[in-house]
């Protein structure tokens, strides 16, 4: 393992936690679109992260699944709705924004310091390099 | 030759270097559920440099056959420990950002430190070769 190595890691978390940033941008999206039946209303997703051996040393990540919210999807009443059943109930997405606000904080933090990590890595090599010069 | 003039500093710039790579691969880790923070302790290494490794901790690959390879420790002979988390998560990360970052910064700090002594001991021999 060498100070390349931290490369691949801070690369693998970066693309992870920039998936978990997708993941919460498809939730706040779709947080208030409705549908007739709760089983097509729309389910907060969530990437599950597990780690991996880099291949010069170094544990990185991946994304090995997204994982479906099981919470119920709460029925709104609005009849006026043409989505609407027979009862006037739609479904909305089982979304929470609070939440999701905290995820993309978490994400975009976890982010910026895998970038400082990298950006920590690259400036010893380089000096590494400079050195007896 | 080289052990002679760099002293202990090569050896510690291997050392940083491994340990840069785990602390690294713990923040990456953060937020992976399951995932075990782990670190070098610098007394072992610096032990296994003096060639007085405790037990445990093999300094180099024995050798009593001939045709042997000879080969030295990784991670400049310490082991990887698991860290022991201040409080447990629930889903069995033992990552702490915090001490992580710091550690991290720190080690920096330290390899930068042995590249600075590493210059002034190659600046060093430069003048004794010019003689000027």
């Amino acid at each position: 393992m060498s100070l390349f190595s931290i490369f691949n890691v801070s690369s693998s978390a970066m693309s992870a936690q920039s998936l978990r940033l997708n993941a919460t941008a498809s939730n706040m999206a779709n947080a208030d679109a409705v549908a007739t039946k709760p089983e097509d209303a729309y389910k907060a997703r969530e990437p599950v992260f597990q780690q991996v051996m880099e291949q010069n040393g170094g544990v990185g990540v991946r994304v090995s699944g997204i994982t479906q919210s099981t919470a119920p999807n709460p029925a709104l009443y609005e009849p006026g709705n043409p989505l609407a059943n027979k009862d006037g109930y739609v479904y909305s997405s089982n979304v929470n924004p609070v939440e999701e606000m905290v995820n993309m904080l978490s994400a975009s933090r976890s982010y910026q310091t895998n970038v400082q990590m990298m950006d920590t890595a690259k400036n010893l090599a380089l000096r590494t390099l400079q050195l007896g010069q | 030759m080289s052990d002679s003039i760099f002293g202990i500093h090569g050896q510690a710039l291997v050392f940083q270097s491994q340990r840069m790579g785990i602390l690294a691969s713990n923040i990456a880790n953060a937020d992976t559920p399951n995932f075990k923070a782990r670190d070098l302790s610098f007394r072992d290494a610096l032990q296994a440099a003096a060639g007085q490794g405790s037990a445990g901790q093999p300094l180099a690959l024995a050798h009593n056959q001939p045709g042997q390879l000879s080969g030295t420790a990784e991670n400049g002979g310490a082991q990887e420990l698991y860290r022991i988390p201040d409080q447990p998560a629930l889903d069995g990360n033992t990552v702490d950002m915090d001490r992580e970052r710091v550690r991290f910064t720190e080690n920096a700090v330290s390899y930068q430190t042995t590249l600075s002594f590493l210059n002034s001991r190659i600046k060093g021999i430069n003048s004794a070769l010019t003689g000027q």
